[in-house]
């Protein structure tokens, strides 16, 4: 026993590298399981507010280009405002309001901290559960989708980007309305990857490619990105379309977090399919 | 001395997480900078400070990073690899006590391939364990060649500066 001991003291160096090594490990295996971010969620908030003053004083910087990106989407807004269209036939546009129910909620929210240089990239936003966001909500810029939130604190937010290697969006080719996966390859932070679009499939480079909304997530039609080229392996039957994302991931400053009401309900449905 | 490298462990992790962290420049560069802790601190530090210090500034730039462990764990490791490099690393002058690792006691030459080869190794594990695979090596290997570069002249950078300000 003795010996152990002594054994055990005179090379502590190389056993305490071990154990901070297996606990580093731990961490990263851990990382997406909820315990660890129970754990990690309190010091969230701490390290939320350091962020966000920083935040508060680089963001006066980004200005010019913020109120650009608003005012473009402003723009957007009143070609979509009622008192912008001329009615021709009346009864196309009788609306009554019991018919519409509300699917989609928005809130606004600011990005305090992004990055687009790792594997795996997080955006930190400075709103939370007390602001009424949630888990799994989708997150969207103003001209296309940006990820979506995997973690909540009181008062902020962690959104995994769609420049994250674990990010899957169900997407769909706008024109002709076939469905497949969109994923990011880990390099160039404007350019993913769309696959599962069968052969037979005619498109153009330069269309659109939208959210198809089957994963309750993203609502229908949110813009992706658009098609820049595409590759087919002899004797496949799957394209593998290059998308150039309508976001840009380095100049992000407000985004807006969507909540889909009847999430909860979808889910219940699907399950209940599963069951019978 | 302790006070010089706790304000140092304080400042080098803010300036991680707010500047470089931030620094973009076509996906590839990620200086990860604050390793110049690990490289500053004392030659006479006792090998589980040495240890734990190291742990402890990469947890804290994973917790600010969402890459929980990642940077402790390359951390850990380049901690672990010192002592034994800087006995590889014999210099005309012996390791007196009071001689701390830098270019103003040991000369640039020294300290250019003590910065160099702890900074590769340090991105090398910390690219390879973000990864987590060796499926994409090439890209891997551009990644640590292009930030350990970055990193490598930072540093220099920062120790030219200070040397000139205690030359003075």
């Amino acid at each position: 026993m003795r010996n152990l001991i002594a054994f055990l003291w005179k090379n502590y160096f190389f056993f305490l590298f071990v154990i901070l090594e297996v606990f580093a490990v731990f961490l990263i295996v851990n990382n997406n399981y909820y315990q660890g971010r129970v754990f990690f969620n309190s010091t969230n908030d701490v390290t939320g507010k350091i962020l966000e003053k920083y935040n508060n004083l680089t963001s006066y910087f980004a200005l010019k280009n913020a109120n650009k990106i608003l005012a473009e989407e402003n723009a957007r807004f009143y070609n979509m405002h009622p008192e912008s269209f001329i009615k021709t036939d009346t009864l196309a546009f009788f609306v009554n309001d019991s018919i519409y129910l509300q699917q989609y909620k928005y809130i606004s929210a600011k990005v305090i901290s992004n990055s687009i240089s790792r594997r795996n990239n997080y955006l930190k936003l400075n709103k939370g559960q007390l602001h009424g966001i949630k888990e799994d909500m989708a997150v969207v810029a103003s001209n296309g989708i940006v990820g979506q939130v995997i973690e909540v604190s009181d008062n902020f937010s962690s959104v995994m980007s769609i420049l994250n290697t674990n990010a899957r969006v169900s997407a769909k080719l706008k024109t002709s309305n076939q469905v497949g996966s969109l994923y990011w390859e880990g390099e160039d932070y404007q350019m993913g990857k769309l696959v599962d679009i069968p052969s037979h499939v005619r498109f153009n480079v330069g269309d659109t490619v939208v959210t198809s909304g089957y994963s309750y997530t993203y609502p229908e039609g949110q813009v992706v990105g658009i098609v820049e080229g595409f590759d087919i392996d002899p004797g496949d039957s799957f394209f593998q379309i290059y998308v150039r994302f309508s976001v840009d991931f380095n100049k992000l400053y407000y985004v807006y977090a969507i909540q889909n009401i009847f999430k909860g309900e979808l889910i219940d449905l699907e399950q209940s399919d599963i069951k019978e | 001395m302790a006070a010089k490298n706790i304000i140092r462990f304080f400042v080098l992790l803010l300036l991680q997480v707010l500047v470089f962290s931030n620094i973009n420049v076509n996906g590839y560069i990620y200086p990860a900078f604050y390793v110049y802790f690990i490289l500053l601190l004392p030659f006479e530090i006792a090998g589980w400070l040495l240890l734990i210090l190291s742990f402890l500034m990469g947890l804290g730039v994973d917790v600010f990073t969402n890459s929980l462990g990642i940077n402790a764990a390359a951390s850990v490791f380049t901690a672990f690899l010192r002592p034994g490099l800087i006995r590889m690393l014999k210099s005309k002058k012996e390791y007196e006590p009071g001689i701390s690792p830098g270019i103003k006691d040991l000369g640039f030459r020294w300290f250019f391939f003590y910065a160099l080869i702890l900074i590769s190794l340090h991105h090398s594990a910390l690219f390879f364990i973000e990864a987590f695979s060796f499926k994409d090596i090439l890209q891997t290997g551009n990644r640590i060649i292009a930030s350990s570069t970055a990193t490598l002249i930072l540093v220099l950078l920062l120790q030219f500066l200070f040397y000139k300000q205690d030359k003075r």
